[in-house]
């Protein structure tokens, strides 16, 4: 029965890393365009280099 | 790389600035700016945006939000933003600026119940990891230390996540009324207060397990509504910000600034293009045009006007650019009266009770009583205290309104989600239940039956390679009779003819040569009777006249909503004449040249006969009739202040999605009635078990979910029916 005292914990602190991931996500902003993350998967990269890198950076400021 | 977001919050400014540099000059300073750009439909027209944006000198960043149809562009000062709309427009993309985001406070509540929710979900996973073990059997002090783990997760969660429910009830007890919070209240905490005794005394029954999925449910049924309320409103607000929001100022020096609406004042002079809405009232100082007021005042034909008349702030202008001086702006111009009346009428609507709370003023004393009547029934009967609470109590968790509070939202978020893809936006889920019990549709004519837009009479006055050169011309200009050329000739399949050496000069047409020869759109040189464009090609000249036509599919929409039972009329602020022919075609009943206050009148008086009126309109004449009518709907080409006062928004040419909303409405209806039912019947049969005292947690556990997953179930039906009713209606239309 010991294991318990190891085990409840740690359930319980998985569950509260998922949680502060959750409310991480939501606070930058990652479920303000459901549509548009689903859309961005289809775009050809064509230069990764630039400007498209510093579109993609500042996103999560842009988006507030 | 695309990733969808980063956090900028935490970076140093420095930082940030050191990006900049990479693009532009180091010594300006960055700014944000925002458009909404209607026309992005896919994931190339993400691409096409961002990266036309990201190539221009000065643009730092662009970022597309695809729901909300925006973008945000960080760019150098000296960058305006008419150059942006102007890369976006050879781009490709219709746009304009977007204003400060109206939806925000909308926005920060839905995050607010995510949150919660996302608690709630967290502390039900980690409570019934440990009931199950309690359930299978664990008892002394492993239970009793279960209890104890459970108790501190579930009480901090309840905490949290139970603040919508616990804000809300307490509100409606300040006003002495109740809700359907008030029961949740009341059960979540006895629940938790009596499952607390429980686990001091090391009793076998707690219930933390119940109550914090019981909050969950709920939450998720709340989160449901919030999504389609947000949903529909950043779909809104992708089509609002098209009227005048802001005029093009002449400062003393010739040069134009752009000032915001409330900036505007008496005396400043402003440059107004074709195709552009008036800002505020003024008088013409140079230049002569032709005003549409359509939105204003209903009347369809447009007016010629010249120096030193008087035009209003919410009118366009469709001819050449003229320049205006300011006599009245902001809260007293002729567009404030009508803001007020919208106020008044507006205010009726905020008294409408939802469905779900009058089904718990009954349900919420009957349950309190049934509680009460047991636990007084089990001490009569010779129990102890203790145990007469804890069966008073394993009611009321067995009686929460777990599946009532997802019964409404539920079938409303199907039932708005498929609409939606029919079209029709939906604000809220009691627009959904005033839209169920309508039973009259009043109708705007201008801009509501009919488009709203100038279209060509007759094509066929052009040849092939006319209609061809026509669109290539007409494409090239923002002008309404280009726009509405072109988008005519595009719907009949012309495909646009290689031009050379395109301009346009404002007031005059466009010109370009064709294979050698000139070709010109332009307009008339003497005045004509209603609106006209000449195409010339070499020396032929062909007249293009112009009118409003009707949607393409009013008759059929007209049907559809009579064979529901509905009547049907129109009322306008249009002439008689221009009334009469439209009502004439349709076989509908008319009343012409009313005034904002007059329809506003009409509607009162059908709603104090006892009537549930539908009103559809559009311009901002139609304002305080929106308001105050029972529901109404607007289309997509409304004035910003009609898609605001409307319940719903429809967009595209056709009238068809009133018709499927009525439809929709009823169903959903239906399926809501019939969760509640089954609601009553899981009641009927859990409790009694409950009066009984044979409800264990693990009981009350299983029948909560079991009767949610039923209600939520039976609202999916809701897709499938909408479905089918689209299609039967756009069958039934096709064969009228």
């Amino acid at each position: 029965m010991t294991i318990l005292g190891f085990l409840i914990p740690l359930a319980l602190l998985m569950g509260l890393c998922g949680l502060g991931a959750f409310f991480w996500a939501m606070k930058s902003g990652q479920f303000e365009d459901l549509d548009g993350a689903a859309n961005r998967i289809l775009i050809d990269e064509e230069n990764p280099a630039d400007p498209d890198a510093a579109t993609g950076k500042t996103a999560g400021r842009l988006q507030k | 790389m695309n990733a969808p977001a980063t956090d900028l919050h935490a970076r140093e400014p420095k930082q940030d600035a050191g990006d900049a540099a990479a693009v532009q000059t180091p010594a300006e300073t960055l700014v944000d700016s925002r458009f909404t750009v209607p026309g992005m439909r896919c994931a190339g027209c993400i691409a096409k945006v961002e990266r036309g944006l990201g190539a221009l000198p000065g643009v730092a960043a662009a970022r597309v939000n695809f729901s909300a149809k925006r973008v945000a562009v960080s760019h150098a000062q000296a960058l305006s933003d008419d150059d942006l709309i102007e890369a976006l427009r050879t781009l490709g993309f219709e746009a304009e600026r977007a204003g400060d985001n109206p939806l925000a406070r909308e926005d920060g509540e839905t995050r607010a119940l995510g949150r919660a929710l996302a608690v709630a979900g967290f502390g039900m996973m980690n409570v019934m990891l440990l009931s199950v073990s309690v359930w299978s059997g664990a008892d002394a002090v492993t239970r009793a230390m279960f209890h104890w783990i459970s108790a501190l997760i579930a009480v901090p969660v309840i905490a949290y996540a139970g603040r919508p429910f616990f804000a809300s009830a307490a509100m409606a007890l300040r006003y002495r009324r109740t809700n359907m919070d008030v029961p949740i209240t009341i059960g979540v905490l006895l629940a938790t207060g009596m499952s607390l005794y429980e686990t001091a005394t090391g009793g076998p029954h707690a219930y933390f397990d119940g109550v914090v999925m019981l909050l969950f449910f709920l939450l998720a049924g709340r989160m449901l509504d919030a999504m389609m309320r947000s949903r529909a409103r950043s779909g809104i607000a992708a089509l609002l910000g098209r009227m005048g929001k802001g005029a093009h100022v002449l400062n003393a020096d010739g040069t134009t600034r752009y000032v915001l609406a409330e900036g505007l004042a008496p005396g400043m002079v402003m440059l107004v293009a074709a195709g552009e809405s008036l800002a505020a009232d003024g008088v013409i100082v140079a230049g002569y045009t032709t005003i549409d007021s359509a939105m204003l005042t209903g009347e369809s034909d447009p007016r010629p006007v010249g120096e030193g008349d008087t035009i209003h702030a919410g009118m366009v202008n469709l001819g050449d650019p003229v320049r205006v001086k300011v006599t009245a702006a902001a809260r007293d111009t002729a567009l404030a009266d009508i803001a007020r009346l919208m106020d008044e009428a507006g205010q009726s609507r905020s008294r409408y009770v939802r469905i779900a709370d009058r089904a718990s003023r009954f349900y919420a004393p009957a349950v309190h009583s049934l509680a009460l009547l047991a636990f007084l029934g089990w001490l009569l009967a010779g129990a102890v205290l203790y145990k007469a609470l804890l069966i008073a109590v394993s009611v009321l968790i067995i009686t929460c309104p777990c599946a009532l509070g997802l019964a409404v939202p539920a079938a409303q978020v199907v039932a708005a989600g498929a609409l939606m893809r029919r079209g029709l936006l939906i604000k809220d889920g009691s627009a959904l239940e005033r839209l169920a019990e309508v039973d009259e549709v009043l109708f705007d004519k201008t801009g509501t039956l009919t488009l709203g837009e100038p279209r060509p009479l007759d094509l066929g006055v052009l040849d092939e390679e006319g209609a061809r050169i026509a669109l290539a011309l007409a494409q090239a200009s923002r002008h309404p009779l280009s726009r509405g050329l072109a988008s005519a000739l595009r719907e009949a399949g012309v495909v646009p003819a290689a031009l050379e050496g395109l301009r346009e000069e404002a007031g005059e047409g466009l010109q370009a040569r064709f294979e050698g020869t000139l070709v010109a759109l332009l307009r008339p040189e003497f005045e004509v009777g209603g609106l006209a464009v000449d195409l010339v090609v070499g020396a032929a000249r062909t007249r293009i006249t112009f009118a409003d036509p009707l949607r393409p599919d009013t008759r059929q929409t007209i049907a559809a909503l009579r064979e529901q039972g509905l009547a049907c009329s129109i009322v306008s602020g249009d002439r008689e004449a221009s009334v009469r022919q439209v009502a004439q075609a349709l076989g509908l009943f008319a009343t012409h040249s009313m005034k904002p206050a007059g329809k506003l009148a009409l509607l009162e008086r059908l709603k104090r006969a006892g009537h549930h009126p539908l009103m559809v309109g559009d311009g901002l004449n139609d304002g305080p009739a929106l308001a105050g009518a029972h529901v109404s709907i607007a289309p997509g080409g409304a004035s910003d202040v009609s898609q605001q006062a409307a319940d719903a928004v429809f967009v595209g040419a056709g009238l068809m999605p009133v018709a499927l909303a009525v439809r929709a409405a009823r169903r959903t209806m239906a399926v809501v009635r019939q969760n509640f039912a089954l609601a009553c019947l899981y009641n009927a049969l859990a409790v009694p078990l409950a009066l009984a005292g044979l409800v264990t947690p693990l009981i009350a556990a299983l029948a909560m979910s079991a009767s949610s997953l039923v209600v939520v179930g039976n609202s999916l039906r809701l897709a499938r029916c909408a479905g089918k009713a689209a299609r039967a209606g756009s069958a039934a239309g096709g064969g009228a």
